[in-house]
């Protein structure tokens, strides 16, 4: 199988460490070679932060370039506007509703585009956007967005429910489980 | 069972499996999760140096006594580190010793971007280069043995890529090799100039025998490929980027161990094919040894030059002039700088030295974000330790026109790693300078590190705990004081004293950073919109929990954790 290449990306504290466990972890047990990459150290602290994960038969590289990804998962609009470039042609482009100023619209230096989820809809992407925050507040708590996307990328793949529960066990601390559980029914649903 | 591992993962079980028994190190990215996962075992002995010195000899110590032992550092820790490594060349090993450098191509969380290999070829120390988790685990085991048998310390050289991607590795059991007997031999470790000349000529040797086991060496792979239309030599991250570009386009040389390189092996390779390209992020060391050794039908440089990282997409579009489509908006997408978490102690302490105009030389840490808009406060920053070091030779040269209203910010693990030296030589000669030491009481950018000011060692476990002010006293600092930096006020005050005052003072800026599991948030903030009068005030503290919507601030209730800078910065009472 030629290799898949999915970018999930996002704000420092947003959680994205989080979601490419999980899916690193189902992906390994449906027995690919698999690579996730990640970003530590400053960026982490509010700025941008990209995590690549690539699976298939032997996969090298463990980055993604413009043009390579089969899909985006963002948990922040202008994020998935600033790797739209990263997907392929035909590529799903799954993300969050919610905005999070960057420092430079903060101090007023830049504007924040508007509407760019109609823009994004209109760039030739099949978009999937959903209120991933309102949900995981939903289901408990706001940090589980992250989850709550997972979800939403599960409902349009095909890999066994029983595994992204096996992953959700392994990963997240069983104070949680429940709650997370919840978030990511409620992220397939709301596909 | 395979699992995903971390490269620094796959490392540290590398080094359970190979039954080290020892390990120090200093923090710093993107190394420090090496150190982190081989303190889960245990089996090994692990701990946080206050530097990269310390940790080095710490663990040449434990190799001479008879133990596998490592440390572990980034690229510029290595700096730190240089003085005992190139000594430890000539002493060489008890029991094997590793030593983990991390290099940071692109620069993700670094300040410069210097190539580690430099620093084995003039130490004379054997490098092994991992491409994956699977290598970083199979490499740290050989480089164990490599140590041993040849009587050197083996550095094995990591990169963010490889540190910081997760891969599948076969976790294998423990080797618990027994502690190796110590018997003084002044001649191999008292490194005086009669017996260092001698060791001088073992190194020598050592390096000619390294390199006809380079020439052997599993560490060091040719791929022929029957379709191959050139030649590839590469090494670390860069075998996989030109595996994903070229395929079976290129047989490849992979060069698992950088340093010394093979002769012959490079030769035969080179021969079979009329163009090799040399694939090396960062500076061309393969391709100049290939011009030294006569293999000139090398390019490399040329084409991918020296700066930040190489990728699949670059390999593509030089070599095979093959370049992919994408989509992208008009819009202009703002960027997303790093800055300095909601509730961040340090935002206070920045906000009163821009307020007040103070020329700040600045230090390596979260604080460096200081720096950055709307705050800008920081004037320099250049390595650990040398905020301290470089005010007091500002102030020397500039004198009482720069005394009044310059200072240095250092973290509290930074100050322990190298910034009390530049202290004491404050103290020493009479420097009439001002340092605050922002004490989080966390190496916080590494991600919550222990140092030897918060009272817990790498386990968890109770440790002694410096006491910052008593510390700075002793040096000969004679005006200590301790100040909130929630309290923008008392910041204010304590600045323009200590600034005003006729001898070297230390303001100790001390607040647990607001990531910390065990800091009490306060509930957020709001603002009363009826009150807002869209003045801005609140926005120079460059939070990212505010922002103005319709010209009036709105604290973001997920973000702020209720340190309450910001109502003490609203003069109308607009926040509560």
């Amino acid at each position: 199988m030629e290799t898949k290449s999915i970018m999930i990306v996002g704000v420092g504290g947003q959680g994205s460490l989080l979601a490419s466990r999980l899916l690193g972890n189902v992906l390994l047990a449906q027995g690919y070679d698999v690579k996730v990459s990640e970003v530590h150290g400053m960026s982490q602290r509010g700025g941008s932060v990209v995590t690549y994960v690539k699976y298939g038969d032997k996969v090298y590289s463990p980055v993604i370039e413009k043009g390579e990804a089969d899909a985006v998962i963002s948990f922040e609009l202008l994020e998935a506007a600033r790797c739209l470039p990263f997907l392929k042609k035909g590529g799903h482009l799954i993300t969050s509703v919610q905005q999070i100023d960057p420092m430079p619209v903060v101090t007023g230096a830049a504007e924040y585009p508007a509407d760019l989820e109609g823009k994004l809809r209109d760039a030739g992407v099949d978009l999937v956007a959903v209120d991933a925050l309102s949900l995981a507040e939903q289901a408990g708590t706001a940090k589980a967005s992250n989850v709550v996307l997972m979800g939403v990328f599960a409902a349009l793949t095909d890999f066994p429910d029983e595994l992204w529960q096996n992953a959700l066990e392994q990963c997240v601390p069983p104070k949680f489980l429940e709650l997370n559980k919840k978030a990511f029914e409620l992220g397939k649903a709301a596909k | 069972m395979k699992k995903l591992m971390l490269g620094n993962a796959a490392f540290a079980r590398g080094l359970y499996e190979a039954g080290c028994k020892f390990v120090s190190s200093y923090p710093g990215t993107p190394s420090t999760e090496i150190t982190e996962e081989a303190a889960k075992y245990d089996e090994i002995y692990a701990e946080w140096a206050p530097n990269e010195k310390v940790a080095m000899e710490a663990a040449l110590g434990a190799s001479i006594a008879g133990a596998r032992s490592f440390c572990g550092m980034k690229h510029v820790g290595l700096n730190v580190a240089a003085d005992p490594l190139y000594t430890a060349s000539y002493t060489g090993v008890n029991a094997g010793m590793v030593i983990a450098v991390a290099d940071d191509q692109g620069m993700h969380s670094s300040q410069n971007e210097q190539d580690s290999r430099h620093h084995a070829i003039a130490s004379k120390v054997p490098m092994l280069e991992p491409s994956d988790s699977g290598e970083c685990k199979d490499f740290v085991k050989l480089a164990f043995e490599i140590s041993e048998e040849f009587d050197t310390p083996v550095i094995v050289r990591m990169s963010t890529r490889v540190a910081h991607s997760q891969s599948s590795v076969e976790a294998l059991d423990r080797n618990e090799p027994a502690l190796r007997e110590y018997t003084k031999n002044p001649q191999k470790y008292v490194m005086m100039p009669a017996f260092a000349k001698t060791r001088h000529v073992f190194v020598e040797e050592r390096t000619q025998k390294l390199i006809a086991y380079a020439e052997t060496s599993p560490l060091n792979r040719v791929e022929i490929s029957d379709k191959a239309e050139f030649g590839v030599i590469t090494n670390g991250a860069a075998y996989q980027y030109v595996k994903e570009a070229l395929g079976e386009k290129a047989s490849v040389l992979k060069l698992g161990m950088v340093n010394p390189m093979p002769v012959k092996l490079i030769q035969d390779f080179a021969a079979k094919y009329e163009k090799v390209y040399v694939i090396e992020e960062l500076e061309g060391i393969i391709e100049e040894h290939c011009r030294n050794i006569g293999v000139n039908n090398v390019q490399g440089k040329e084409i991918f030059g020296y700066i930040g990282e190489i990728n699949q997409a670059v390999i593509a579009e030089k070599l095979l002039g093959v370049k992919r489509e994408f989509i992208s908006l008009s819009e202009n997408i703002p960027n997303r700088p790093p800055v300095m978490c909601a509730g961040c102690p340090h935002r206070g302490l920045f906000y009163c030295l821009s307020k007040l105009k103070v020329t700040v030389s600045g230090d390596i840490g979260c604080y460096t974000l200081g720096a950055a808009a709307p705050l800008t406060a920081v004037d320099t920053t250049i390595c650990m330790g040398a905020s301290i070091s470089a005010l007091h030779g500002f102030n020397k040269a500039r004198g009482s026109e720069s005394e009044h209203k310059t200072v240095a910010v250092i973290g509290d693990s930074t100050f322990m790693h190298s910034g009390m030296t530049g202290l004491v030589n404050i103290a020493y000669n009479n420097s009439n300078s001002t340092v605050i030491i922002l004490d989080n009481s966390i190496t916080g950018m590494t991600g919550h590190q222990q140092n030897p000011t918060t009272g817990k060692n790498l386990k968890g476990d109770p440790a002694a705990a410096v006491n910052l002010e008593e510390l700075c006293r002793a040096i000969g600092i004679k005006r200590v004081r301790v100040v909130d930096p929630y309290h923008l006020a008392e910041c204010e005050a304590a600045i323009k004293e200590e600034l005003a005052a006729d001898e070297a003072s230390v303001i100790i800026s001390r607040r647990p950073c607001a990531l910390l599991k065990y800091v009490k948030h306060n509930p957020p903030f709001k603002v009363d919109a009826d009150k807002c009068v869209g003045c801005k005030m609140c926005m120079k503290l460059g939070c990212p929990a505010i922002s103005i919507k319709d010209g009036k601030a709105v604290i973001d209730h997920t973000q702020c954790v209720g340190c309450g800078i910001c109502k003490e910065q609203c003069k109308i009472g607009a926040i509560e």
